[in-house]
């Protein structure tokens, strides 16, 4: 038997996401215990083949077989093509190792997607962002897994042969096997009909200009108590000094002072930086689920008993409006200082 | 142009969530119930698409009887017709939902396109929409934060890792939505004396087994800490600035 996991690769071909690595050491969990392997599916390599830094990453994540899929014409990022190459992968492709016991992917956008197609092909139960798998009793597995966007983790019983996971973000850190597997690659062709393809991905290219939010070492946060739209200029400005970008919670956008793309939050963008100075916000469910991988949390804030100063490191008690122009004139003035 | 827009009540939690002592279920006693967010804006998503190419909006959820208040809530922001699909008190999982609904759609349409949130914010499935289109033969795409109707199809795009994916599909289509795809609407006071007094029509569903099963809820165990207060007003100016500085932030 053998633990498959999709496995995505950077667009320049070479690099294996965050992302998979992760999911890649959660598949080595579930493998591990039971003296399975780890195949990796790679449905994205351009022309089909691997370059040698991906193969070095992928055998360093201690994974047996890299399956990779020649689509051809279809090449792209199409979900229900995916979740055909997979389910075929999962069945009779392995028959080397035997089918799979679980298919495993990375709690994103295309692994949730890729494996909710997978289920519904072929009648299976399915897990978003689980934390933890192991085989149970009678061929169930038990889970945890988050609700409420990590606020809260769920323990469930899942049936399904194969088990289909997807893994949270921050369940497993990225890190390589303790002994790195001895790769083999092995090409293959999935058989897909017409309409798996209906669905396709044109891809833009990548947005350049400011630092994005989800990769930002430091992000400058406003909520309900910047006051309005007009009170974001000294937040911004201090993002800038900082090398950072702003961030918002779930009030500020759906005042529409700021656009959605700037909220940090479950439904918004999940940050993870070295330093969120969270200015303003009082520190509902929704807005921790987007912050709580940051470092270290700083809080300007004129209430002391803010639910937010329970999630922090630090805090100033008073008002934004009076404490950010300062830092920005301090850090100005260490900046360029008067001789 | 005929849309159908799936929602889900959810409990509304603030700055802390806590459990029922069988670890069941959300505590709701001192909070209430709301909307999922990426499904109040696949509500006026379809509302926006009626506005300017015609047709009808029908919002459906399954849930107990009191989710009825979410579909008038629904009814408010400018859809049309509402259909409860009454449950128990018991949770249903995505399977089951997925097959509830897309019964219901078979039974009460057709329609031309079936907006769903991408993942609902309590249960987090990310898979009802999939399956839904799944058992009506229907294209489907996911996570979806702009959307424009084309002559025979629908153009739906989102962001994934700093790059735009663009999807076309024919109609009917599944489309899911996130958050920030529009910014909903308040309910006008006509809207809620409309949606006051508008019949929900209500269906049994068939149950099936699920086989992702709960067993037990808890809040994960996290760092229990205190800030550390650096100082009142731009007096703790020069404290934060050399906090920034040990943490190595400064330029």
């Amino acid at each position: 038997m053998t633990v498959l996991c999709l496995t995505e690769l950077e667009p320049d071909g070479g690099t294996v996401t965050d992302a998979s690595l992760r999911a890649l050491a959660f598949s080595r969990s579930l493998a591990g215990p039971a003296g399975e392997d780890v195949a990796a599916a790679v449905l994205d390599a351009p022309d089909a083949a691997l370059a040698g830094e991906a193969r070095a990453a992928l055998a360093a994540a201690g994974v047996r077989t890299a399956h990779v899929a020649d689509l051809g014409e279809a090449a792209g990022y199409a979900p229900l093509a995916w979740a055909r190459a997979l389910a075929e992968l999962a069945t009779t492709a392995l028959a080397t190792t035997g089918p799979a016991s679980a298919v495993v992917a990375a709690g994103t956008d295309h692994g949730q997607e890729v494996l909710a197609h997978l289920g519904a092909i072929t009648g299976l139960p399915m897990a978003a962002n689980c934390l933890t798998a192991a085989r149970g009793d009678g061929g169930q597995w038990q889970l945890t897994r988050q609700r409420w966007a990590g606020s809260l983790t769920e323990e469930a019983v899942l049936d399904g042969d194969p088990a289909l996971l997807t893994v949270a973000t921050d369940a497993v850190a990225p890190a390589p096997a303790e002994t790195p597997a001895e790769l083999a690659v092995a090409p293959f062709r999935p058989s897909l009909a017409d309409g798996d393809l209906t669905v396709r991905a044109t891809v833009s290219a990548e947005r350049g200009g400011g630092v994005s939010l989800a990769t930002a070492r430091v992000v400058v946060g406003g909520g309900r108590g910047v006051g309005g739209p007009d009170g974001f200029g000294p937040l911004e400005e201090l993002a800038g000094l900082l090398g950072g970008a702003l961030g918002v919670s779930r009030v500020v956008t759906s005042q529409g002072w700021r656009p959605h793309r700037q909220q940090v939050g479950q439904t918004g963008t999940r940050i993870t930086p070295e330093l969120y100075l969270a200015c303003g916000i009082s520190g509902a469910i929704q807005h921790m689920a987007g912050c709580l991988s940051a470092r270290t949390i700083v809080v300007v804030n004129t209430d002391p008993d803010a639910p937010i100063l329970a999630h922090a490191q630090y805090a100033v008690i008073g008002d934004l409006g009076q404490v950010i122009p300062a830092l920005v004139e301090a850090v100005r003035a260490r900046q360029n200082p008067v001789r | 142009m005929d849309v159908l827009a799936c929602v889900k009540r959810v409990p509304m939690v603030g700055g802390r969530i806590t459990l029922t002592e069988d670890g069941q279920e959300v505590d709701t006693r001192m909070s209430g119930f709301t909307v999922s967010p990426h499904e109040e804006c696949a509500v006026e998503e379809a509302v926006q698409i009626t506005e300017r190419e015609g047709g009808t909006v029908t919002v459906l959820t399954l849930g107990p009887p009191e989710a009825e208040a979410q579909l008038r809530d629904m009814l408010a922001l400018g859809a049309g017709r509402a259909i409860l699909l009454e449950t128990g008190p018991e949770e249903w999982g995505p399977q089951s939902t997925a097959a509830a609904i897309a019964a219901a759609a078979r039974a009460t349409g057709p329609y031309d396109l079936l907006l769903f949130g991408n993942e609902a914010a309590d249960t987090g499935g990310y898979q009802v929409p999939v399956r839904v289109a799944h058992e009506l033969g229907l294209p489907c795409v996911t996570g979806i934060k702009t959307l424009e109707v084309t002559g025979d199809g629908v153009v739906a795009a989102r962001e994934y890792r700093g790059r735009q994916e663009r999807f076309g599909l024919p109609r009917p289509a599944v489309i899911s939505v996130k958050e920030g795809i529009n910014l909903p609407r308040y309910p006008s006071l006509p809207g809620r004396l409309r949606a006051k007094r508008a019949t929900v029509e209500r269906l049994v569903p068939d149950a099936r087994p699920d086989g992702l099963r709960k067993t037990m809820l808890t809040v994960p165990a996290r760092e229990n800490r205190r800030a550390e207060i650096l100082g009142t007003g731009p007096e703790a100016v020069p404290a934060l600035v050399a906090l920034l500085d040990e943490l190595g932030v400064l330029p």
